[in-house]
């Protein structure tokens, strides 16, 4: 545990130094708020349609893929550390994990979910 | 099996020391029995093996945690080849280490930290620096010149001046999140520094999931992006955010897998260990330390197509040119930070060129050895503190030379598009990452005897200096054909 006290330490410094610069900024800083100012930025134009565009499902399929290829390296990590002495067996076990994965990659390919331009 | 621990550890509260050479079989050497100690009382020697603890069998140090559930847990050693009947060691009297050490040890890395988050800040600023005055270089422009010698000051002069600066929240805006997205991605980058091995010694936690954990806060940066991005209410920073997410956790996949490559040819994910497998332990000169041909880039041609895989994955995560499309000014206005302004902004940016460090630090540390002298072994080093000196030069060092290769890569390519950055990684890189896994893992388990591994990395790094060779006479010939006058002098 005591290991990590770094870390929450360095959490801390952080965001106390944020705290304090943004403090500082607003402290300092001008304060001229005008309507104007305080829209929406379109390089100098009014702000036309919907504040809210709707992201392209694309982004959504690459959501989905990479939770399914994470976990997948999530599965690995604790493999590779034990990897020198799980041996040949380890080595098929895990090969038929991956190429598990890699006919779902070809399938997912095949099916056009890896095509960003239609 | 080898279950060997680092070093001969301590176990206090039994008072016993047991060896780093514990036999593959399990079970813990024991090496000294402190006087007057439970474990001396109960009449354990050194020589004897612990075979097992509280009831179960021990195989590293880790299962000899005093659980604290019982005050005579049971003890069973092994004499030679004979088994003592079990002993029942006697906790009483037993005291733990002085609060007062583990405040002085607590002060020790609060000192550390503090001491990084301030080298973090200068390491960011100096970085811009460089890179505004590559980037003059390259356009042949001067670049900044003014504050400081040869402009040196300008990254200081650029803080003093973000803080003066109004700061403009926009009232259509989600103003809780848009004042937290900023925290997140400057903490997200600043944790990494924690386990970033500037020396043998200069390390503020040797965390043992070392290299995970900086794959893991990584993943706030994106959180902050998207946060950003939303809570702007601007539909050119929700598409930068999501733009910004979208290639993060892509490029994710196949830089975790190259880093599973190096974490299975260590057996470890602990950041020094890494660095400790990429130096030679023979007896000559030429056998011992970090010699390049012991680094993972040159290790065999596997891992050398991994280390060009893993940076360009670097870049793409860093969104860095020519990755830079969340903030692409041609189409998103800035992505991301268009609403912010002054310090919140500064602060975006910030953690995107301390992430240049981070990205570079951790490739110099995984691929090129980190502090690791070539001619000195570890031990020598760690003897030594000019040696220990010189070893965070060494990594420094490194990681300014890829720093520079970054800012090279962003001012010489153009930006790529959306659709080819999505198909290099998903139609390219994860293939080939997955193919790199399962070829080092064949390599691994089919034993490639050492003297071959020596041979097929001093080849490998032998056609990697023939290429640099080749490289840099294209370079003269092509600037002895355009005839184009050489300024070598930077400081113009």
């Amino acid at each position: 545990m005591s290991s990590y006290l770094p870390l929450f330490l360095l959490f801390l410094i952080a965001a106390v130094l944020a705290v304090v610069l943004f403090t500082l900024a607003t402290v300092l800083g001008p304060k001229n708020p005008t309507p104007e100012k305080l829209m929406p930025f379109e390089c100098g134009g009014d702000s036309e349609g919907s504040r809210f565009v709707r992201p392209s499902v694309k982004f959504y399929l690459t959501a989905i893929l990479f939770v399914v290829f994470d976990i997948e390296v999530v599965l690995m990590y604790p493999w590779v550390v034990s990897f020198k002495s799980l041996g040949w067996m380890g080595f098929v076990t895990m090969a038929s994990f991956v190429s598990l994965l890699v006919v779902a990659l070809a399938y997912v390919w095949k099916k056009g979910a890896l095509e960003w331009e239609k | 099996m080898k279950r060997a621990t680092r070093k001969a550890s301590e176990l206090e509260y039994l008072g016993l020391t047991v060896s780093a050479d514990s036999p593959a079989s399990g079970g813990l050497l024991i090496e000294k029995v402190r006087p007057s100690s439970p474990a001396e009382r109960r009449g354990v020697l050194p020589g004897d093996l612990i075979v097992s603890f509280q009831g179960i069998k021990v195989l590293s140090v880790g299962d000899m945690a005093s659980t604290g559930f019982s005050e005579t847990p049971d003890l069973v050693v092994k004499r030679g080849t004979q088994d003592l009947p079990a002993v029942q060691v006697d906790m009483k009297g037993f005291e733990g280490a002085p609060p007062i050490d583990l405040l002085a040890a607590g002060l020790v890395l609060g000192i550390a930290a503090a001491v990084i988050a301030l080298f973090m800040a200068p390491t960011a600023g100096i970085i811009t620096w460089v890179e505004r005055r590559v980037a003059g270089r390259m356009q042949s422009r001067i670049g900044p010149n003014r504050a400081g010698p040869q402009g040196f000051l300008v990254w200081l002069a650029d803080g003093v001046k973000s803080i003066l600066k109004e700061d403009i929240i926009p009232t259509e805006s989600d103003q809780w999140l848009f004042r937290l997205a900023p925290y997140l991605v400057f903490m997200g980058v600043s944790a990494t520094f924690v386990v970033m091995p500037f020396g043998q010694k200069l390390i503020a936690a040797d965390l043992d999931i070392g290299i995970l954990f900086v794959i893991a806060v990584t993943s706030l940066v994106t959180i902050g992006l998207m946060t950003g991005g939303w809570a702007s209410n601007n539909k050119w920073s929700l598409l930068g955010g999501v733009r910004s997410a979208a290639q993060i956790i892509s490029y994710e996949i196949p830089g975790a897998v190259a880093i599973v490559c190096l974490v299975m040819m260590t057996g470890s994910l602990r950041l020094q260990d890494i660095i400790a497998a990429q130096g030679g332990t023979g007896s000559t000169v030429l056998d011992v330390g970090g010699w390049p041909w012991y680094w993972y880039v040159f290790r065999n041609p596997i891992t050398f197509g991994l280390f060009f895989l893993y940076f360009t994955t670097a870049l793409a995560e860093g969104n860095r040119g020519p990755f830079d499309l969340p903030e692409a000014e041609s189409e998103l206005v800035a992505g991301y930070s268009t609403e912010y302004s002054g310090m919140r902004y500064l602060f975006f940016f910030f953690a995107e060129w301390a992430n240049v460090f981070v990205m570079a630090g951790i490739a110099s540390a995984l691929f090129l050895g980190g502090w690791q002298i070539p001619g000195v072994s570890p031990a020598q080093q760690e003897a030594s503190l000019a040696l220990q000196l010189v070893g965070v030069g060494i990594f420094l060092a490194k990681s300014w030379v890829l720093i520079f290769v970054v800012i090279w890569v962003k001012w010489t390519l153009p930006r790529v598009r959306i659709d080819q950055m999505m198909n290099l990684c998903w139609k390219w890189f994860v293939p080939l990452s997955f193919g790199a896994f399962l070829l080092t893992a064949l390599w691994m388990v089919a034993g490639v005897p050492k003297s071959v591994e020596l041979v097929i990395s001093v080849l490998t790094f032998v056609v990697w200096g023939a290429i640099m060779v080749h490289f840099i006479r294209r370079v003269q010939h092509n600037l002895r054909e355009s005839r184009i006058p050489l300024h070598l002098n930077p400081f113009i």
